[in-house]
């Protein structure tokens, strides 16, 4: 099942800028899978080093939040959509310590 | 939504301003009387406080609060609509403040020059119906959300990101919070800000008027909030998508059996130390460590030049900023290309990296050492910082 993922802004410095790209799999972790297969500085991006979704970003498919649908296990149906959307604050972040935007 | 007060009276002067409000049914006098009633919280009067603080006082809202302790700068104007160019240089608050009473001086504005944090936010926001969140990093985020739920006080919430906004409606009774969204804040410098990763300034406007679009709403108490959906906006190719958000009952803040019942030290709670800076190039590898110091200053680096050291400048910046203004003798590798480019660089080379402010290269130098490179420093402050202490003919962006 190949279906369109919507890339958000911060990531797609590493999908060639692209905005949605298509990813196969049967469930949304075998689509993640394929994602960050074809696109690896993703992984860093997404996955902590236990292979985990990072807590900050939240992944939806469709418009429902995965982690009350099954996380990675749920299931993927034709024309679904997967969107991953990172937390932001816009603004400083406040690693930069001038604070100062 | 306001507390229980007399209704407030409209004289003839506001009948007349607010006019075309009160013909229409959804509105009509109860509707702006709920408005003068009201006390809103903005906290921020930059990108996003702008539109909120502009159009929640032509709306007639009552009472607007605004907690802001920085003042006005140049580049804030490309967005900040609320402040001028002769405003540069002067407090955000006072510059908001006459903007907001030269369009409706029947609005009582309360300023709070301080910095919002876990000392003062519960006594700041009590009173207020509302609080609209247009604050610029994480651990103020999670500070005002924390803080309005303990005060069960809506957070009428967006944030943005170069072409991208967030907006929701949070911390209404039985309605999720930020935590229940994003349990835990990204680690400290791995979102670019506005300074780094830039921002359309038309941006903030459209998220901005959605934020008062919600308050007005909440207010009067019409339509339908943005509650347990998240508003999502790509104005590049200005498509709205909505995603659904919902309470989760385990969350620590506003869950069923929650466990954080007062203000915390959001400083820490986001990785960063007492300074608010994040442990940035000190944590690099410890395989890759080296006696050298990580950070050099620009007067120290061109010190270095002038007395004949061979230093090799790697800015990580991108093309476009390249443009802008470069160090001489630099070489541009973004950082973005730097794993798969590092290889170009000799790791017998004294290597300086610098970006525009230093988060982005203090990454590059993490990198670099963990590499087994081992004679890599950071440029504290950045090219803006070369062009204060050292080469002011280098333009600052």
């Amino acid at each position: 099942m190949a279906i369109k993922v919507f890339i958000p802004t911060p990531l797609r410095a590493y999908t060639d800028r692209k905005v949605e790209v298509e990813a196969q799999g049967q469930d949304v972790g075998e689509v993640l899978e394929h994602l960050m297969q074809a696109h690896p500085q993703l992984r860093g991006q997404l996955m902590n080093p236990d292979g985990q979704l990072r807590s900050f970003v939240n992944v939806y498919l469709n418009d429902e939040d995965i982690r009350y649908t099954g996380s990675k296990k749920t299931p993927v149906k034709a024309n679904d959509t997967l969107s991953i959307v990172p937390s932001i604050a816009g603004g400083c972040p406040a690693a930069v310590a001038s604070g100062r935007c | 939504m306001a507390t229980a007060v007399e209704p407030a009276v409209l004289n003839k002067e506001e009948i007349l301003r607010y006019s075309r409000h009160l013909i229409i049914p959804e509105v009509g006098m109860e509707g702006q009387q709920k408005l003068k009633q009201a006390r809103v919280l903005t906290i921020g009067a930059g990108g996003l406080g702008a539109p909120v603080g502009l159009y929640l006082a032509a709306a007639g809202v009552g009472t607007i609060g605004i907690v802001d302790f920085d003042v006005v700068d140049f580049s804030n104007l490309q967005r900040q609509v609320i402040h001028a160019t002769a405003d540069v240089g002067r407090s955000k608050l006072e510059s908001a403040r006459e903007s907001i009473t030269a369009i409706n001086s029947n609005v009582k504005v309360v300023g709070y020059n301080t910095r919002l944090d876990s000392s003062n936010a519960l006594e700041i926001f009590r009173g207020y119906d509302l609080v609209i969140d247009g604050t610029d990093n994480f651990p103020t985020r999670y500070l005002v959300n924390d803080a309005c739920v303990l005060s069960k006080i809506p957070n009428v919430y967006a944030s943005i990101y170069r072409f991208e906004g967030q907006a929701s409606v949070l911390g209404l009774p039985d309605g999720p919070c930020y935590r229940c969204w994003y349990p835990e804040p990204p680690p400290p410098g791995l979102v670019p800000s506005c300074a780094e990763g830039g921002v359309l300034g038309v941006l903030p406007g459209i998220m901005g008027m959605i934020q008062a679009t919600e308050a007005v709403k909440l207010i009067i108490g019409i339509g339908e909030p943005l509650k347990n959906r998240v508003l999502l906006v790509d104005a590049l190719n200005m498509k709205f998508r909505e995603l659904k958000l919902r309470k989760n009952p385990h969350c620590p803040v506003c869950g069923d059996h929650p466990t954080v019942t007062a203000l915390i030290d959001y400083q820490e709670f986001c990785g960063l130390g007492r300074g608010g800076v994040a442990p940035a190039a000190e944590a690099a590898s410890a395989e890759a460590a080296s006696e050298e110091r990580v950070e050099v200053t620009a007067r120290e680096l061109k010190q270095e030049l002038d007395a004949g050291k061979d230093v090799f400048i790697l800015d990580v910046r991108e093309p476009f900023e390249f443009a802008i203004g470069r160090i001489a003798n630099s070489v541009l590798i973004p950082l973005g290309e730097l794993p798969r480019r590092m290889e170009e660089l000799d790791r017998e080379r004294t290597i300086v990296a610098h970006c525009k402010m230093g988060g982005r290269s203090a990454k590059a130098v993490e990198m670099l050492r963990a590499a087994g490179f081992p004679h890599v420093r950071n440029l504290t402050g950045g090219i803006l910082a070369w062009s204060d202490q050292v080469d002011p003919s280098v333009p600052k962006y």
